[in-house]
């Protein structure tokens, strides 16, 4: 399972990092070859004002990646620290940490980030700071629960009992232990992330063109989708194949990560 | 000589959900450098609290106020900064715990878990210390100690972990040495072992040892005095020889008597 969950990353990875170099054409360029179906130059067919669908498919994916995985890796570094200083500190600190969490939890994710966008505008660095806050109190929470739990342990008090500092005890005694449920909620959020992402670009809440990316070219090609079935059919399918990937990895990790781990 | 640790009315009170409970009511006792005392009595009397208490480690999640004095080098422990007290700790008194199997990090190889106490307390390079752990290693008796430096520890049985902790306790030639009913978790065959393991390394590194169990057989031949507690408070404390031939607290008698023997006869009966 996590070998497939790998492969499939693989190639999201391929599509981040070589992006416009791997696309057969320039992925603006236009065309009078317009909603023509797959042949030998265009394998997917063109879109509304004649762009190769392909190339569209391969940038756009690379604009959508880059802000899910950016936005996630923001949301696990803060869920990471906020969730280690609450559990471990406890108290007062992780009664005001978690009351905070609870009200950016308690808002929808879209109201909040239609919300932040409308207010900030609709730029790359705003949609990925929203999605970041979104998912924020997710893995904050998930980094607590067996915080609270390990520092309890034994080791922790031995180490404790030959002049470990505290801060020293909670990141090399503490942290590792707690690594597994983290990276496995990752991956699931990184599978909601490509969703949202997606969703809000859909309702114009993205990256302004002429970038393109999976969400605007579903909306684009609504219109058409009956002339031109594969201009719809295409981003959705490599939404639903992204999604996919992080859901096959966090079920492979969790397998490999829960079975006989100690 | 004058006595490496003072303990004067010691007392230890804990408060869960809001009611106090005294846990150790007012203790008092010595232990000269070099010296190894047992402290013996059933679960519940505050053995381990006063372990603790001289460590100044709360139990994780509970809150507990200390009274009294406890003398350490010319210092009371009680009054110093948690700052100061983490200098003591692992330099100057250590602590070896009940249960070896859940007292290393699992995730850290033992190698690197006594590097760390090194480098934090003695401020060796990365290369003397693992020198030095290495040597430990040997010390306590775990063969081919270079190669075994770099396992982690469900790679080792409960008596090498224990050794291992052992190893860690003393890295720093601490002049206490804590040892919390040190055997307890182990078989019958390895828990001699590792007396015996404990009380040479005591003469070797000239360490006094506060050894503390539930079991008055552990602690012959192990300690010279013996303080038995009950509910909080030292009912009965001597030499061991006069402690084992003439018991004058009921409750050692007691514990004596709890002792099972190898000619099946039963005390008093």
């Amino acid at each position: 399972m996590v070998a497939i969950g790998a492969a499939m990353l693989a190639l999201l990875l391929l599509v981040v990092v070589a992006g416009p170099s791997i696309a057969p054409f320039n992925a603006a360029k236009t065309s009078a070859n317009s909603l023509a179906g797959p042949d030998a130059t265009h394998w997917l067919g063109t879109d509304s004002i004649g762009r190769d669908l392909l190339s569209r498919l391969i940038v756009g994916g690379r604009g959508t990646l880059t802000i899910t995985f950016v936005a996630v890796a923001l949301a696990l570094a803060a869920g990471l620290v906020l969730g280690l200083v609450s559990g471990y500190v406890g108290g007062k600190v992780d009664l005001v940490i978690m009351r905070l969490l609870d009200v950016v939890f308690a808002f929808p994710v879209f109201l909040l980030a239609i919300a932040v966008v409308a207010a900030l505008g609709p730029t790359i660095r705003n949609l990925i700071i929203t999605i970041a806050i979104v998912y924020t109190p997710t893995l904050a929470r998930v980094v607590r629960g067996p915080v609270l739990s390990v520092k309890r342990w034994d080791h922790v008090e031995a180490a404790r009992s030959v002049g470990v500092g505290e801060f020293r005890i909670a990141v090399v005694h503490v942290l590792p232990l707690v690594i597994s449920p983290i990276l496995v909620q990752t991956s699931l959020t990184l599978a909601n992330t490509i969703f949202t992402v997606t969703a809000l670009s859909f309702l114009g809440l993205g990256p302004p063109p002429p970038d393109p990316n999976w969400g605007s070219m579903l909306a684009e090609a609504r219109q058409f989708m009956e002339l031109a079935p594969l201009t719809v059919i295409g981003p959705a399918v490599a939404i639903v194949f992204a999604s996919l990937t992080f859901i096959v990895l966090a079920n492979g990790l969790r397998e490999v990560l829960d079975v006989g781990n100690r | 000589m004058s006595p490496l640790l003072e303990v004067r009315d010691l007392t230890a009170q804990f408060a869960r959900d809001g009611v106090p409970a005294t846990v150790v009511k007012g203790i008092s006792f010595d232990i000269a450098p070099g010296e190894s005392v047992g402290f013996v009595g059933e679960s519940g009397c505050g053995k381990s609290v006063t372990a603790r208490a001289i460590m100044r480690l709360a139990p994780e999640g509970s809150s507990v106020a200390w009274g009294g004095r406890i003398g350490f080098r010319g210092q009371d422990l009680l009054t110093l900064s948690e700052r100061e007290m983490r200098d003591i700790r692992g330099r100057r008194i250590a602590m070896v715990f009940q249960d070896p199997m859940a007292s290393l990090n699992p995730v850290m190889s033992v190698g690197a878990q006594i590097d760390d106490i090194l480098r934090r307390h003695t401020g060796l390079s990365r290369k003397a210390a693992r020198q030095r752990t290495i040597e430990l290693l040997g010390l306590v008796g775990i063969r081919d100690p270079a190669i075994r430096a770099d396992d982690f520890p469900h790679q080792f049985s409960g008596g090498m972990r224990q050794r291992v902790l052992i190893a860690i306790a003393v890295s720093c030639q601490p002049d206490l040495l804590i040892a919390d009913e040190p055997t307890t978790a182990l078989d019958v065959t390895v828990q001699a072992q590792i007396l015996r393991l404990l009380n040479r390394l005591r003469r070797e590194l000239g360490m006094a040892l506060m050894l503390i169990t539930h079991d008055f057989g552990v602690i012959a031949g192990m300690v010279e005095r013996v303080n038995v507690m009950h509910g909080g408070e030292i009912v009965e404390a001597g030499p061991i020889d006069q402690l084992f031939a003439a018991p004058t607290h009921p409750y050692t008698r007691a514990l004596l008597a709890a002792v099972p023997r190898l000619d099946g006869a039963r005390p008093g009966g």
